[in-house]
């Protein structure tokens, strides 16, 4: 495209133009800033109904989650009555504690071994020149695309054969052996290090270890960060590697437990939706927590991701 | 350092630790992928169960896949929830990631607020939307009712199955918008002065200027969300599947992956699920080489195609 580069001849008069725009102004047709037009009156409509649509179910789940049994569906923002006992009798209803400890083991876990093997891979992959890097790496983002379900069962075999099925050390050790987008992640992170910066410390005497120790990861330390989120929530939120195998509830992650609870009262034919709600909140608000302090990760991590894609 | 013909001694230490660091992903290929692939493969070919060894059945298991209506059934409702989700939810991301482009720097608090839902496990999603799709009382019915709309039983009547997944899925559409919004401030400024000058209105600039700038994040999630798609678990289990739910659970909400799950871990048919599995990825590997052929004819790469 050459429309960019073209300069704009200085005697065309631009259309009526009142004011120039503020820098700070995305793109945008001139001129519709300053005042609140019809355009921008739906505008900040549509985008009140997207936040109302994307918000208030969870703010239906805390507030459900504090109704007794008959007042769950009445849909109101704040409950006529504040059962604060549901959260006392969701602990009853499962070992729920032990279950939010397990998933939070396993999920960290699961995310130190992943960003820690992807980094030292990505790096592998980065800093180094050899013969058979394009094709290796070539095979690293071919892996993407393969459906998990085709290396379940075997997979599941192994641990099987391992005795290490109804443990919790299948939902994470693979993670020990790097994961292909994140090892795709990390090395473009680790490309844009300035090469000089390695060779100087080549000649200080570096090792290639220390390279990676020392200069790689602290200067990459944001990307580490996106990482090791990213997959946290990947561990925590996953429900079908806990279904295969787990079997003893003692072990069970949380939206496992959570899935047990509430399978558990449609086979007793009694539903508490009370609890299972309080449950529900219990299950998501350790992710909110992280999301909350992590924010600004998760958002740049994805915002890469869109460039790199 | 002296000139070397063949490879010398550095490039020879160099490629040494190159393997070093790459080792642990070659071992954890061979192990967790090339080797569960043939593994798999071979498995397709045998009735194995667990329980008992497997025999050699020829092709028994893929003339099963072709017999068992629930197999073509599965396959049906996959893709009828990825057409409805994938275009869906990208034009809905599209949306609201134009919308945030344009109120300049109140986008930071909506971006906020549309990725949070991402944050919340399938498992407490889908317990939610259960009872916020439900029928008689649930607040989505309620909402719609405000507008003399009926809302359909989203979650027992058979045909509402798959769109109520599609509604859970669209709500978590947060990381698609992100990465529009991202690729929409990355669009250079002065195309879109070049072309108001050149007298284009809002609709012609959208599909000459931003469409084609942002099309590689387009593509990558396009591409993206069908696969995820493809593989739709966690949520149609959670909803409609369980241990109660084995006989009157409607078939219409049986996705791909749920019956295969089924079959593995639950009929212990392994032999059966891994021929269902290689299925999937050829699947899955035809769409995909579909949309990069027919999305490398669109998408615009700036500084030229690299591929």
């Amino acid at each position: 495209m050459s429309v960019d580069t073209r300069p704009v001849p200085p005697f065309t008069e631009p259309p009526p133009k009142p004011e120039p725009e503020g820098p700070s102004t995305p793109v945008g047709p001139p001129g519709r800033r300053r005042r609140l037009g019809p355009g921008a009156v739906l505008r900040w409509l549509a985008l009140l109904v997207a936040t109302a649509a994307f918000t208030y179910p969870l703010i239906w789940l805390v507030s459900a989650s504090l109704k007794p049994k008959s007042q769950v569906f009445d849909n109101r923002l704040v409950p006529e009555t504040v059962q604060w006992s549901n959260f006392v009798e969701v602990w009853d209803a499962g070992p729920v504690l032990r279950w939010l400890l397990n998933s939070g083991a396993v999920s960290v876990m699961a995310a130190l071994a992943v960003t820690l093997s992807s980094a030292f891979v990505a790096f592998g992959f980065a800093y180094f020149r050899f013969r058979l890097r394009g094709p290796l790496f070539g095979l690293v983002l071919a892996t993407m695309m393969l459906p998990g379900a085709v290396t379940m069962i075997p997979v599941y075999l192994i641990w099987h054969r391992l005795g290490l099925v109804d443990t919790q050390v299948p939902l994470w050790a693979n993670n020990l052996f790097g994961s292909a987008f994140y090892i795709f992640l990390m090395r473009q992170f680790f490309l844009g290090i300035p090469r000089e910066l390695f060779e100087a410390a080549r000649i200080d005497g570096c090792s290639q270890l220390g390279l990676f120790r020392r200069i790689a990861l602290p200067l990459c330390r944001p990307a580490l960060i996106i990482v090791f989120i990213f997959e946290l929530q990947a561990s925590w939120s996953d429900l079908l590697k806990p279904l295969i195998y787990l079997q003893t509830e003692e072990y069970f992650t949380m939206p496992r437990g959570l899935k047990q609870v509430i399978d558990g009262f449609a086979l007793s034919g009694e539903y508490h939706w009370e609890i299972a709600m309080a449950a529900t909140l219990v299950a998501t608000l350790p992710m909110i927590l992280v999301f909350a302090f992590a924010q600004r990760y998760f958002l740049e991590g994805l915002a890469t991701t869109a460039r790199q894609g | 350092m002296a000139e070397r013909s063949r490879p010398g001694l550095l490039e020879r230490r160099e490629a040494r630790a190159a393997y070093v660091f790459i080792a642990p992903w070659i071992i954890g290929f061979i192990v967790f992928t090339a080797g569960p692939m043939i593994a798999s493969l071979w498995l397709s070919f045998t009735d194995y169960s667990l329980v008992e060894p497997g025999q050699v059945v020829g092709t028994a298991n893929y003339q099963q896949l072709v017999d068992d209506p629930r197999v073509a059934k599965s396959l049906a409702n996959t893709f009828v929830y990825a057409a409805m989700f994938v275009p869906l939810g990208t034009a809905v991301a599209l949306a609201l990631a134009m919308l945030l482009h344009r109120v300049g720097r109140a986008a930071g608090f909506f971006r906020t607020v549309f990725y949070l839902p991402v944050m919340t496990p399938a498992v407490a999603a889908g317990a939610m939307f259960l009872l916020l799709l439900n029928g008689q009382r649930g607040l989505v019915n309620q909402v719609l009712g405000w507008f003399g709309v009926t809302g359909p039983n989203w979650t027992t009547d058979p045909a509402w199955l798959k769109p109520s997944l599609a509604v859970v899925s669209l709500w978590t559409v947060g990381g698609s918008i992100i990465i529009y919004l991202a690729a929409l401030n990355n669009v250079p400024r002065q195309l879109h002065e070049a072309a108001l000058l050149d007298g284009a209105g809002p609709v012609r600039r959208f599909v000459s200027v931003t469409l084609p700038m942002i099309s590689g994040a387009l593509f990558f999630t396009v591409i993206t969300h069908t696969i995820a798609a493809m593989q739709m678990f966690d949520q149609a289990y959670t909803m409609f599947y369980g241990p109660q739910q084995k006989s009157t659970a409607s078939d219409e909400s049986l996705v791909y992956m749920v019956y295969l799950f089924q079959n593995a871990f639950e009929f212990f048919k392994m032999g059966f699920a891994s021929a269902m599995a290689w299925v999937l990825f050829l699947i899955i590997l035809v769409i995909t080489v579909i949309q990069v052929r027919v999305g490398n004819r669109f998408v615009y790469y700036e500084g030229g195609s690299t591929r």
